[in-house]
């Protein structure tokens, strides 16, 4: 028997007006999988990764973790089932009026209701683990971009997620930055943790991810092992979208 | 010789003990307005469409009516129906009320400056929407409405004299009092006008060591 995935997505659509942004999109998700999305912009990538933790609200779908359906419209059930899925923005979204440490708190205190002490203990520990512990005080202003992401991925983390999903995490930043935060990443998915990324890095995407999935104009396309995506896709339009940014970013 | 001694038994006494009615006066309804303003901005912002259109008709009537009227119409108007404000808190209550209308506009300014991704990111943690507006947005927001919450408080400082319109004899009322025993309007008017200069002074130093005490690295802008 297959194990339950940890989470499940099922026939999630959206539209804006007219225009249909994601079609029936479905995915499930395995404990300590690496999905990784790809696809050109507007393929609606960012959309499904924020579909999947409501904030943006389907318009159809159904999502289940860890086998219990998740009932959005209950305000109470949402909030609790956000905290379970951390998400990580393309543009960082620290809070401006707080330093890396209270960034990396606030949530523990204000939706966990821990203690002061006790969350600024495991802030530390989270900012340590992203190779940050001596920049706790500064503010985002006063953080590189990849210094920025790695304190949002210690955020992340410090609401225990179940899942993570990562919307172009290095899109914004500048190549020799990239590492540093591709090194915090390919840490948590050796540690286990299970992840949904959207990303146009295919030499990173490859060498991770547990499977590629493919998207254009709302719609997955075609899915499967990063070998069979890259070197062996049954749709022309993947090969063509392969080829090019292999041609653009891959060190493959 | 006779005319100091005049300003020192008569001018002196009486202005330092309106100055003090005036500091009564402003203290608490600088205090009221801002709450009042920080909660009818953040409702005019967030709130639902009922209590949206609530808040923008309270703006609408305190904004549109001149102050002295209202000040009437708390005053003079209220005993109709059976309530009698004292002159003090008719003035406090009127210029808490109008202070607070003008506060919202500046609040609600600078809410809807703050950047979608800052309330992606509550959201993304769990925050509901009061812990979101109150831990994340506000915090922002106040720092960027900062200044022009401020000119409210300086104006009010000033308008605080349509008190002794409503018998409570304040600063400007002590004033008039005794210019129209003396005939001396030049020179009481001046000494008056000093005493709101000192005092919207005093409250611009504040407010601009308050900003500068709350200025976040990243939002400098002293010397470019």
């Amino acid at each position: 028997m297959m194990a339950t995935p940890i989470l499940r997505i099922e026939n999630i659509s959206k539209r804006y007006g007219k225009k249909s942004v994601l079609q029936g999109a479905s995915l499930e998700v395995n404990k300590g999988d690496l999905k990784i999305l790809i696809g050109p912009s507007g393929a609606g990538k960012s959309t499904l990764l924020q579909c999947i933790n409501f904030l943006v609200t389907p318009d159809e779908g159904r999502i289940w973790l860890d086998g219990q359906e998740v009932h959005y419209a209950h305000k109470r059930d949402l909030y609790a089932y956000r905290q379970k899925v951390g998400m990580i923005f393309q543009d960082f979204n620290l809070f401006d009026h707080l330093n890396a440490l209270e960034n990396v708190r606030i949530g523990m205190v204000k939706v966990r209701g821990m203690g002061k002490a006790e969350a600024s203990e495991r802030a530390v520990m989270e900012l340590e683990r992203v190779g940050l512990k001596d920049h706790m005080q500064k503010y985002p202003a006063q953080l590189s971009g990849g210094q920025k992401q790695r304190v949002s991925i210690a955020r992340a983390l410090a609401m225990d997620p179940m899942v993570m999903l990562l919307d172009e995490p290095t899109s914004a930043l500048d190549p020799e930055l990239i590492g540093e935060v591709h090194a915090v990443i390919r840490d948590l998915g050796n540690n286990g943790m299970t992840m949904i990324m959207a990303t146009h890095q295919i030499g990173f995407a490859s060498s991770l991810a547990s499977e590629i999935v493919f998207m254009e104009d709302g719609r997955i396309i075609e899915r499967g092992t990063p070998g069979k995506i890259f070197n062996d896709a049954e749709h022309a339009r993947t090969r063509e979208f392969c080829s090019k940014i292999t041609e653009l970013y891959g060190e493959r | 010789m006779e005319e100091w001694l005049y300003i020192r038994t008569e001018v002196y006494p009486a202005l330092l003990k309106g100055f003090w009615v005036s500091l009564e006066l402003i203290i608490p309804s600088a205090l009221c307005g801002l709450i009042i303003g920080i909660i009818v901005g953040v409702l005019r912002v967030y709130g639902s469409r009922p209590v949206m259109a609530a808040a923008n008709t309270y703006v609408a009537l305190f904004r549109g009516i001149p102050l002295i009227v209202q000040l009437f119409i708390w005053y003079f108007g209220l005993p109709g129906i059976g309530i009698y404000l004292s002159p003090f808190a008719a003035s406090v209550l009127g210029f808490s009320l109008c202070s607070g209308a003008y506060h919202s506009e500046y609040i609600r300014g600078a809410l809807l400056s703050i950047k979608r991704g800052q309330m992606l990111a509550a959201q993304s943690l769990g925050f509901n929407k009061v812990q979101m507006i109150f831990s994340i947005i506000l915090p922002q927001a106040i720092r960027r409405a900062l200044p022009g919450c401020g000119n409210e408080i300086v104006y009010l400082i000033k308008y605080s004299s349509l008190a002794y319109m409503i018998t409570c004899i304040e600063l400007t009322g002590q004033g008039k009092i005794l210019a129209s025993n003396s005939f001396k309007y030049t020179e009481i008017f001046l000494m008056i006008g000093v005493c709101y200069l000192v005092m919207t002074s005093v409250a611009a130093l504040i407010l601009g060591r308050l900003e500068e005490r709350l200025r976040l690295p990243g939002f400098e802008h002293d010397r470019i």
